[in-house]
């Protein structure tokens, strides 16, 4: 175990530059899907500002018992696709449209009826606010025989459903990109480091030593650049955040990762950073 | 400890560098493999290491039967034998003696006997005094010792040399060859390819001579047959 660590360590302090620019290559790469990532995160973001805004809403018949209603209003409430249910009666729908209408202010002053129904406003639990899910809860609501009409807005919902359905896979397909690309470049770093030490590897078989014994010193070092890559990585992330984020007016709001997406991300440039060592020492030794 | 029967090696593109070869090297023996370049002596001492597998015919050293050795067996059977070649093959950026301890290390002897070991093959090839100078600081005939030393470190009792006197002058030459017959003394056998006809003239060590691909001269089957006729 000792000699695996020194000979890891010795391969930093005999190739610094090339050890230097494998950090840095993994590092570069990294930003660039995680700078990738912090748009996806901050799209996703935005995206469930929009869904938060996902309601159906019930008009019920005049003259429906308030007891009739709040019993109803606590079976709705216990749909498993159910956030939280409001009761507005028709005092506050019509205080509502006054507030929020302002066009039609004068007129509803005026008014000796109210003509506005009470209603119950449902909102939806996250992963349950696309078109498909809202249509099925409207469906249900009018079964109650006190509910007179369900509104919901389907064409805005199915157009977030679309714009949902290609940030995602835009996403991936971007995400997968970006990290093919960092796989190959840090395949091609760590390939380098080992055909700068074809000679120790070819000696070290000549003595006996085995694959596995061969291959431990590189799967460290490996993993140690992508360790120090993904470090340095967040360094340059936060610093585009900090940079651009917080001193760019249109850009404020911008979320940054949560710690567990930030040890991830140095869990990946670890995985990079072994499997490229996998394969590249993998792929030498079964050539010599 | 070695036995080549009826061995042959051809590679990708057809062409043979071995054809029918059969001898026997028995244990403490000294044997040249002599012959122009591409004879073939290269590549007998390769199929012994493992390096190349025959086309046909079987090999055994040290008990492995090499036509059927897995990858698993290959690190077992080189640690069995030393190796040396004309370029030496050493590590620039490591001492003399951690040159040599590095054949231990990678092979896990016990860390507390390494530093022992190495400094008694150093002394054995006479360069115990500069066991802490780079190979670039060396000569070439005290680079070849190192070699030595670190083929020697294992203790094998097969020590396979290839052209080991191909990069050196005339007294490093002698020096070297010298050290392989000391070493041969203490009952390791020498397997030596070379094309140096000087240095195979002047000793009585048994001499097996190469040209394209077959053996055309084997002085102990000579031997033979004249005590046979005799």
């Amino acid at each position: 175990m000792r000699l695996l660590f020194r000979e890891a360590l010795l391969a930093f302090r005999r190739a610094p530059l090339l050890s230097t620019l494998s950090i840095t290559t993994i590092a570069f790469s990294l930003f660039a899907v995680g700078l990738f990532g912090l748009v996806a995160i901050n799209m996703r973001q935005a995206l469930r500002g929009l869904e938060s805004r996902v309601e159906i809403v019930a008009f019920i018949l005049h003259g429906t018992p308030l007891e009739t209603i709040t019993l109803a209003a606590d079976d709705i409430s216990k749909f498993p696709e159910v956030f939280a249910v409001g009761y507005v009666n028709e005092d506050s729908a019509l205080a509502q449209a006054q507030a929020e209408l302002e066009e039609f202010k004068d007129a509803y002053r005026d008014l000796e009826i109210n003509p506005l129904p009470a209603s119950l406003e449902i909102r939806l639990k996250e992963g349950h606010r696309d078109a498909a899910t809202v249509a099925a809860v409207a469906e249900r609501l009018q079964g109650f025989g006190f509910i007179d009409d369900v509104r919901f807005g389907r064409e805005w919902i199915e157009r977030l459903d679309r714009l949902r359905n290609v940030a995602g896979l835009v996403g991936l397909i971007i995400g997968l990109a970006f990290a093919a690309v960092a796989v190959i470049i840090i395949g091609t770093t760590i390939r380098m480091t080992v055909l700068q030490r074809a000679r120790e590897i070819a000696i070290m078989r000549l003595v006996g030593a085995t694959n596995g014994f061969i291959r431990g010193p590189f799967l460290l070092e490996g993993a140690i650049k992508g360790l120090l890559g993904g470090l340095l990585s967040i360094v340059f992330i936060y610093a585009g955040y900090v940079l651009f984020g917080r001193n760019t007016p249109m850009l404020s709001g911008l979320i940054f990762f949560e710690p567990p997406q930030l040890l991830l991300g140095i869990l990946f440039g670890v995985a990079l950073g072994l499997g490229g060592s996998l394969v590249s020492v993998g792929r030498h030794l079964r050539n010599v | 400890m070695i036995r080549f029967n009826h061995v042959s090696k051809a590679f990708a593109k057809g062409e043979s560098a071995l054809l029918d070869v059969s001898f026997r090297v028995a244990k403490g023996e000294f044997v040249f493999l002599t012959g122009h370049s591409g004879a073939g002596k290269s590549t007998i001492l390769r199929l012994i290491y493992g390096e190349l597998s025959p086309t046909s015919g079987d090999i055994h050293v040290l008990g492995f039967s090499l036509p059927n050795i897995t990858a698993r067996e290959i690190p077992r059977l080189r640690r069995r034998l030393g190796i040396v070649f004309q370029d030496f093959r050493l590590l620039e950026d490591r001492t003399a003696e951690e040159n040599v301890a590095f054949a231990l290390e990678v092979t896990r002897a016990r860390p507390d006997s390494i530093a022992s070991r190495t400094s008694r093959v150093l002394t054995q090839v006479g360069l115990a005094a500069k066991m802490h100078a780079l190979p670039n600081e060396l000569s070439g005939g005290e680079q070849q010792r190192v070699a030595i030393a670190r083929a020697l470190v294992l203790d094998p009792p097969i020590l396979l040399a290839d052209e080991p006197t191909g990069n050196l002058d005339e007294r490093a030459m002698r020096g070297v060859f010298q050290l392989l017959r000391d070493i041969n003394a203490g009952e390791t056998a020498v397997v030596m390819a070379t094309h140096n006809l000087d240095l195979v003239r002047g000793t009585n060590h048994r001499t097996i001579e190469l040209r394209r691909g077959e053996v055309v001269f084997d002085s102990a089957v000579e031997t033979g047959q004249r005590e046979g006729l005799a």
